[in-house]
This record gives C-alpha cells, sequence and structure tokens, in this order.
C-alpha cells in the first residue's frame, strides 16, 4: 500500500553550500575513532588499552549496561588513544589504520533463512548492532525487545543533506539484504519512508518485504520521527526501531561478506567550503583530509551532521558514528549595530518580520551567530507552525522545565528526539536551548520511572 | 558604528565582575544590546538561528502602534481647539498634541524601565524587552491631562503587581497596560470618566465653546443621547473625543495589518474578538430594550476602545490563551464580554478594559481543555493500539 502523505509544517532552510552531487576522492584518513559521546544513553566501558593492536571488527568499548553491545573498530591497526575529557569521560577512541584492512570473519549467510537469535548474535558480535536505534529516546536498540515495526527513511530534508538516491545507486541487493535481516527483527513490517521526486523510484520498487510510504513537504518532512507518527506512533511502552540507510547497507555487508564494512559516503558541504562532495569514505575517519586547503579563510565551524542536530567538531576531527554530512559554515561572532531594528533583506527567517520570504530562490551564507540573548517564552503558536505532528510544543517544554513528569508524558514526550525539535529551536526568538532541554526531560522522565 | 563599538567596548569592564559599577551590569547590559545585537555564538543545539529575537518582536508591535500614536496626536490638538472655537492647521494641531504626550510618554517609559531595570540587577538577568511596548500602550488610554504622578503610579503598579511579581515578562497573567488602566480607574474614577477627560484643559477649567461636548461616542450612547453619537464616517476616521490610542478605526486597522502581516499579532484573536463584539451587538438589536441596545451591531465595533482593545490588548501572546484552538475562543468570549458590559452595566460605560482583564483570567483556564483534549487524543491512540 502506498499512502502519500503531504506535509505541509515545517520550513526548508535555504543555506548556501549545497554539495555537488560528484564523488570526490581525498586521500585515505590516517586515523578513525568512535566517539562514545555520539551515542545517546551510552556509558562506555572499554575493551582495549592505547597500543592494542585491533582488526576491522575487533570492539573498542561495550555499553557498561549492556555488555552484550559491542562497538568495534572499522579498521585495522594500533590503539593509538583514549581521549578523556571531564571525570574521565571517554569521548575518542583513535585507531591508527595499519592500511591492510584486516577483518574479523563472522557468520554470513541469508538472513531469512536464519533464527532471529542467530542474527542478533552476529550483529551484535561484530559490532554493527549499535546502527540500530529505538524510538522513543533514540537510544541504542535492546535486543531483548522486539519492536512493533522497523522505520527506515530514504530521504533527508535538512539543511545541505545528503541525497540518498544517488549514495543508493547500485545497491539494491545489498539494501534488501539489510531490510531482511530488519524484518527478521521485529513481528511488524519495516516501512521505508521516500519523497515523490527525492527518491530514486526504480531503486525503491525494487525492493521488498517493505512496506512504502510517500511523504513531502518541507523539512523535518524527511525525519524518521515524523514518518513513525503517521504511519504508527509510539505510545507508552512501545518500541519501533529505525536505521539510517547507509547503515542498512553496513548491515546488508555483514551477512554477504561475513565482516564489518565501515564504508559510507560522506558528504562534504556549507557556504566556506571550496569544493564540497559526496567522499567515498570509512564511519569514523577523520575530516582532514577532505577539509584540508579546501576551507575558506576565517573563524569557521566544523560540524559532524547538519547545522541543526550536528556536534561541533575541530578540523582534524572525526566523523560522527551515525553521520553522513560534515557542514562547514562561518562562524558569527560579530555585533551588529541595531540589527534587531534594522530590515535585514540579507536575512533568512521563518518569520515576516524579515524579507527573505519574499524571495523564495535565494540562498544565504548562515552562521553561528545567536541573533539575540535568552528569554522567557513570550510568542505562542510558533513552534507548531514547523512542528507536522500533533504536539503542543511548548506546553511539552513547560512541563520539561517545571519537572512535571506526568505531563510530559501525556503530552508527547515518547514521540520527539532533538532531530524533531531542532526546526522548533532554530526559530525560537527567545532563544531557548531547546534540544538540551529536551534531553533532560527525557532523563528526567527515565530516572523517574527507574 | 566602529568608534562606537570601540566606546562601548572601553568602557564594559567597569560593569563586569569587579567593576567599579558591577551593580548596574544589567542596565549596562540592556543598553549594550539595545545598540547591538550581541556577538554571542551557538554551544548547544541548532547551530544556526533565526535573527528574529524578542527585540524585534516588540520593535514590530511599536511600529503597528505609531499610526495611532500620531493621529492621537494630531486628536488632542484638533479637539482642544474644536472646544475653544478656533481654527488650526494640521500642523499647529499636532504640535500642541505632540507636546502635551512627550511628558506622558517620557515618564511612562522612564518609571516602568527604571523599576524593569531594577528587577534585572536584582534577579541577575537580562533586561526583557516587554516594556518596550507596554510603555509605548499606557500613554494611549490615559487621559490627555492626567497628572504625571499619577501616571507614574499607575506605571509603577503595573509592572510590579502587574508584572514583576510573576516573575516578569513572559510569566504575567494580566496585560500589563490593561492593570495600569484599572488602577487609574478605580483609584481615582473622578479622572477616568466624564465629560471632561477626554479634551485636553477641559479639566483645567477650559470653558468650551457653545454645542462643544467633551463627551466620548459611548459616553453619550450610556446616557441615551443616541442622537447624539458622531457619525460613523467620524468615528472611523478617529475625530472624536476618546483616549489617545482608541479614537482612530483607521489608524488602528493600519496596525492590524502590520501585527497580521508579521505574524506578531494573532489574527485568530481579532477575528474571534470582533465577531463576539458582533454576536453580542445583534443579540441586544433583538432584544432592543432601550436605545443603547439598538445601535447597530456593526456600528458598536467602532465605538469606544473595542477596535483598538482586540487588536492591540487582546492580542497579547502571554496573557491571551497560549493555544490556537484556545485563541479562537478566548478572542470570542472577550469581544461576548466587552459589548455586554459595555451596554447593560451602567458602572463602566467602557467594557472592554474589565473583558480583556476577566479572560485574562480564564484563558489558561480554556488552555487547559486544549491541552486535555491533546492528552486524550494521545492516550485513545494508545488503546485502540492495544485492542
Amino acid at each position: 500500500m502506498n499512502r502519500v502523505i503531504k506535509l505541509r509544517k515545517g520550513l526548508d532552510i535555504r543555506i548556501q553550500g549545497v554539495a555537488e552531487k560528484n564523488p570526490v576522492s581525498a586521500p585515505p584518513s590516517e586515523t578513525y575513532a568512535l566517539k562514545p559521546i555520539d551515542i545517546q544513553g551510552l556509558t562506555p566501558k572499554l575493551s582495549v588499552r592505547p597500543d592494542d593492536m585491533v582488526k576491522a571488527g575487533s570492539p573498542l568499548f561495550f555499553d557498561k549496561y549492556r555488555p552484550d553491545i559491542l562497538f568495534t573498530s572499522p579498521v585495522s591497526g594500533r590503539v593509538k588513544a583514549v581521549l578523556r575529557g571531564e571525570r574521565r569521560k571517554i569521548l575518542e577512541v583513535v585507531v591508527e589504520a595499519d592500511g591492510k584492512q584486516d577483518f574479523l570473519e563472522y557468520r554470513k549467510g541469508d538472513p531469512l533463512q536464519m533464527k532471529r537469535a542467530e542474527i542478533v548474535e552476529t550483529l551484535l558480535k561484530s559490532g554493527v548492532w549499535p546502527f540500530i536505534r529505538q524510538r522513543p529516546f533514540d537510544f541504542v536498540a535492546n535486543p531483548a525487545d522486539t519492536p512493533k515495526a522497523v522505520f527506515i527513511s530514504l530521504f533527508d530534508t535538512s539543511p545541505l543533506a545528503p541525497d540518498y538516491s544517488v549514495i543508493l545507486k547500485g545497491k539494491e541487493k545489498t539494501f534488501q539484504t539489510g531490510i531482511n535481516v530488519l524484518k527478521q527483527l521485529t513481528d511488524g513490517k519495516v516501512h521505508l519512508g521516500i519523497h515523490p521526486e527525492k527518491s530514486d523510484q526504480s531503486f525503491v520498487n525494487a525492493l521488498k518485504n517493505i512496506e512504502i510510504h510517500t511523504f513531502s513537504g518541507p523539512h523535518p518532512a524527511g525525519n524518521v520521527g515524523v514518518h513513525i507518527h503517521h504511519i504508527d506512533p509510539v505510545n507508552k511502552g512501545e518500541q519501533v526501531w529505525v536505521v539510517n540507510p547507509q547503515d542498512v547497507l553496513i548491515i546488508g555487508r555483514l551477512f554477504e561478506e561475513g565482516r564489518f564494512d565501515a564504508r559510507r559516503v560522506v558528504v562534504l558541504a556549507g557556504s566556506e567550503v571550496k569544493k564540497t562532495g559526496y567522499f567515498e569514505t570509512m564511519m569514523g575517519a577523520s575530516v582532514e583530509p577532505m577539509v584540508k586547503d579546501n576551507v575558506k579563510e576565517g573563524a569557521l565551524r566544523y560540524i559532524s551532521g547538519n547545522v541543526l542536530t550536528g556536534k561541533k567538531i575541530e578540523p582534524s576531527g572525526y566523523i560522527g558514528f551515525y553521520d553522513s554530512l560534515i557542514s562547514v559554515i562561518p562562524e558569527g561572532k560579530y555585533f551588529e549595530l541595531l540589527g534587531w531594528a534594522l530590515p535585514g533583506f540579507d536575512k533568512f527567517s521563518f518569520s515576516r518580520t524579515f524579507f527573505s520570504w519574499l524571495r523564495p530562490g535565494k540562498t544565504y551564507r548562515l552562521d553561528t551567530n545567536l541573533h539575540g540573548g535568552h528569554r522567557p517564552f513570550v510568542l505562542t503558536g510558533e513552534y507548531e507552525k514547523v512542528m507536522p505532528m500533533d504536539i503542543l510544543v511548548m506546553q511539552l517544554f513547560k512541563a520539561i522545565l517545571t519537572d512535571d513528569i506526568d505531563m510530559m508524558e501525556n503530552l508527547g514526550l515518547y514521540e520527539v528526539v532533538e532531530e524533531d525539535i531542532a526546526l522548533c529551536e532554530f526559530i525560537d526568538p527567545s532563544k531557548t536551548e531547546m534540544q538540551q532541554i529536551l534531553r533532560n526531560g527525557i532523563n528526567a522522565l527515565l530516572k523517574e520511572l527507574g | 558604528m566602529k568608534a562606537l563599538r570601540k566606546y562601548v567596548d572601553k568602557i564594559k569592564p567597569h560593569f563586569e565582575k569587579g567593576g567599579k559599577f558591577e551593580a548596574f551590569h544589567s542596565t549596562f547590559e540592556a543598553f549594550e544590546t539595545f545598540l547591538f545585537v550581541p556577538d554571542k555564538v551557538t554551544t548547544s543545539g541548532s547551530h544556526i538561528r533565526d535573527p528574529l529575537d524578542m527585540k524585534r518582536t516588540m520593535i514590530v508591535v511599536v511600529i503597528a502602534l505609531v499610526p495611532t500614536m500620531l493621529f492621537g496626536m494630531w486628536n488632542i490638538g484638533y479637539q482642544h481647539f474644536l472646544a475653544l472655537g478656533e481654527q488650526v492647521s494640521l500642523g499647529q494641531a499636532f504640535w500642541f498634541g505632540f507636546l502635551k504626550m512627550l511628558p506622558i510618554i517620557v515618564v511612562s517609559y522612564v518609571v516602568g524601565l527604571g523599576i524593569e531595570f531594577l528587577f534585572a540587577q536584582l534577579r541577575g538577568h537580562e533586561v526583557n524587552e516587554g516594556f518596550l511596548v507596554t510603555g509605548f500602550l499606557i500613554p494611549l488610554i490615559v487621559p490627555v491631562d492626567i497628572p504625571l504622578w499619577m501616571l507614574a503610579l499607575a506605571v509603577a503598579f503595573a509592572v510590579v503587581i502587574g508584572k514583576e511579581v510573576f516573575g516578569g515578562t513572559g510569566m504575567n497573567i494580566f496585560n500589563p497596560a490593561l492593570t495600569a488602566r484599572a488602577f487609574l480607574f478605580f483609584a481615582y474614577p473622578a479622572w477616568m470618566s466624564g465629560d471632561q477627560v477626554w479634551v485636553a484643559g477641559l479639566k483645567h477649567g477650559l470653558q468650551g465653546v457653545d454645542g462643544f461636548s467633551g463627551a466620548t461616542p459611548l459616553a453619550e450612547a450610556a446616557a441615551g443621547k443616541i442622537d447624539q453619537l458622531p457619525s460613523v464616517w467620524h468615528m472611523f476616521l478617529g475625530t472624536i473625543p476618546g483616549s489617545i490610542g482608541e479614537t482612530s478605526v483607521l489608524a488602528i486597522l493600519i496596525g492590524a495589518l502590520i501585527l497580521i502581516y508579521t505574524g506578531i499579532g494573532s489574527w485568530k484573536i481579532m477575528l474571534s474578538a470582533f465577531t463576539g463584539g458582533l454576536v453580542m451587538g445583534l443579540i441586544l438589536n433583538l432584544f432592543a430594550a432601550n436605545p443603547y441596545m439598538e445601535i447597530p451591531a456593526w456600528e458598536q465595533l467602532f465605538m469606544g476602545g473595542f477596535a483598538f482593545g482586540m487588536v492591540f490588548m487582546a492580542t497579547d501572546p502571554v496573557t491571551s490563551s497560549q493555544t490556537e484552538t484556545g485563541k479562537w475562543i478566548y478572542g470570542f468570549l472577550v469581544g461576548i464580554m466587552a459589548i455586554l458590559i459595555r451596554v447593560l452595566n451602567p458602572a463602566y460605560p467602557e467594557g472592554v478594559m474589565l473583558a480583556i482583564l476577566l479572560m485574562n483570567v480564564f484563558a489558561p483556564l480554556i488552555d487547559h481543555y486544549v491541552v486535555e483534549a491533546n492528552i486524550k487524543r494521545r492516550l485513545k491512540r494508545a488503546k485502540v493500539r492495544v485492542q
């Protein structure tokens, strides 16, 4: 059954620097890192020490509270360093690649012929399991759970997002294997969210064992959380599992080749990048080869992920665990005389108090300036204009800020994660730290529920 | 701009921790952020942000109020010289009004902002921009000859009791400008109603020429003098006595369009409020027990402070309903109550202020039911699933 759902609420941020859809090569990265902070709800415990030798697929660390969930190295080589932050929190586990790419071997096979327990075991042992996340809360899925469905969003509407129809071209077979794996993990369906134009119809039509749903509209139409809300919403006590499209390929390759093949196409985009493009690299690679001599002068912000939800990294930093995009934008540390009172023809805004809405084709060079100071909630009804879900956003946030656990549950805390709130945070005139507050609310809820 | 920035940077350390004027940090910051959008960058969450902030939101409302302020200034002069039986030019009338208004505006902002700065410093956060609008609204709803000390008291009352005790901008229950007017109305009633307060000079013993009445249309209607009502055209233009901002429906309309176009003022509240007023007017027309009730429903919308109140006061986002569904209900009820109080209650010739303040109290209740409905939908969905 193909349902076409037209979403009206949201905002496409017209930011400059969309990547050219050209494959670009860069010298392979010398070091690769896994960052435990990329993974929500994880307390990592190390499996290795500096100078240990590892193969591709060897465990680097595991989840302290669920020790069967391993996080493995994408490359073979030597553990170079373990970077720690405040209170000895593990920030990065860095591996220096030896260039040989020795793999640990796992049992391969046709997932449709395998039992669920076998599949789970292979996924856990190889370190591929963590690519499967659960909603609510976006934690790594619990192997002991059975989700009511699995959702994959095949298109990304966030600013400067990769075009998955380009990335997935020709990879139907492996993608199908990945789907078959996921199908075995749930009692329900595997749902695929596609876009009428952005998604390659011939690719989609070649896939089986899935249910296709078509969504159109501005960002966040591509967010898997939005798809879930419209197809099979998550209620208290339920879970669905979600996987990124390129990680479905990694899962597929695991069962086809018997190894953790962490290859990923990473898009380099942003107004400050000289030559943008689609880089063939691996998960956890350093961004240095991509950005070296390839960015403009000035104070820049390097982001692993998109400008709404990504994490700040250094130019020598590493691609995030789940990320397929590196965004480079200018820092916005400057004063603007009476900036709030001037017409601001060169500014991009959701609001009609500026004039960007009158020029629908224009793109803008957006920087990191906060554009104001933090204030209490004043304007109402604005967040709902960019939230294509039946959620009263301000009321939910007031419940979180007042530690009202019951209200948080009642108003839909189970249905949203940071990426669904990011647009609300973008347009917020009160400059509230909404993504942070949301995560605080989730943590408070879990603490209360025990 | 560079020289100004350099100067600000030079004196800034005095206001930071350890500096000589540390106690005035909030005040300094208020002026600094008024002059310059700060150079803060994002440190958590979304790396990019919309350039819309609270200052811009407030300035749009002030811009929307400017037509009523300008017209009001001219009208002060016009009514004053009309009372004297003199003919004056547009410029003279405006200048007279401007000079009358200037002290009122200055007192309103100085007292209000002074108290806001004090609270911000005591609480240790940035001065909020809410008073930029309130300070502009209050002069528009007081009588032109109001003693400045009385005005200062009212502003202080409004800022402290109407806003700060609740936690400042964003936390208050009552519309602060209306709180000021309510204070004046109940503390100094002789100054807030009657035939003499709405035209400059009448209260100070100026004798109007024969045939001049300083009564507002509402006062005439309340007294049953329906035949003395100005024509609808005059009420639309605003060349009648009344509080400074309320008389010209035309100027208010321009302001309403600015608010609706920019999305800062809720068109839902405006539309439902006018609808509510119309409905109540029609109900009264139906009963027609006295000449006041017989005034055509749509004319009621032009009289008194109805248009001004519904466009600029009822739409205050903090004190009105905060859910979109709630705004329809809230606006409708404000419209109904305003006309009801005005026509049926002999003690209050104008019902707008009281209707809005009353609905400010009930707005959270309306929101509560909208929120409950959202919750019930979610629970029902869960139950359906379990089946």
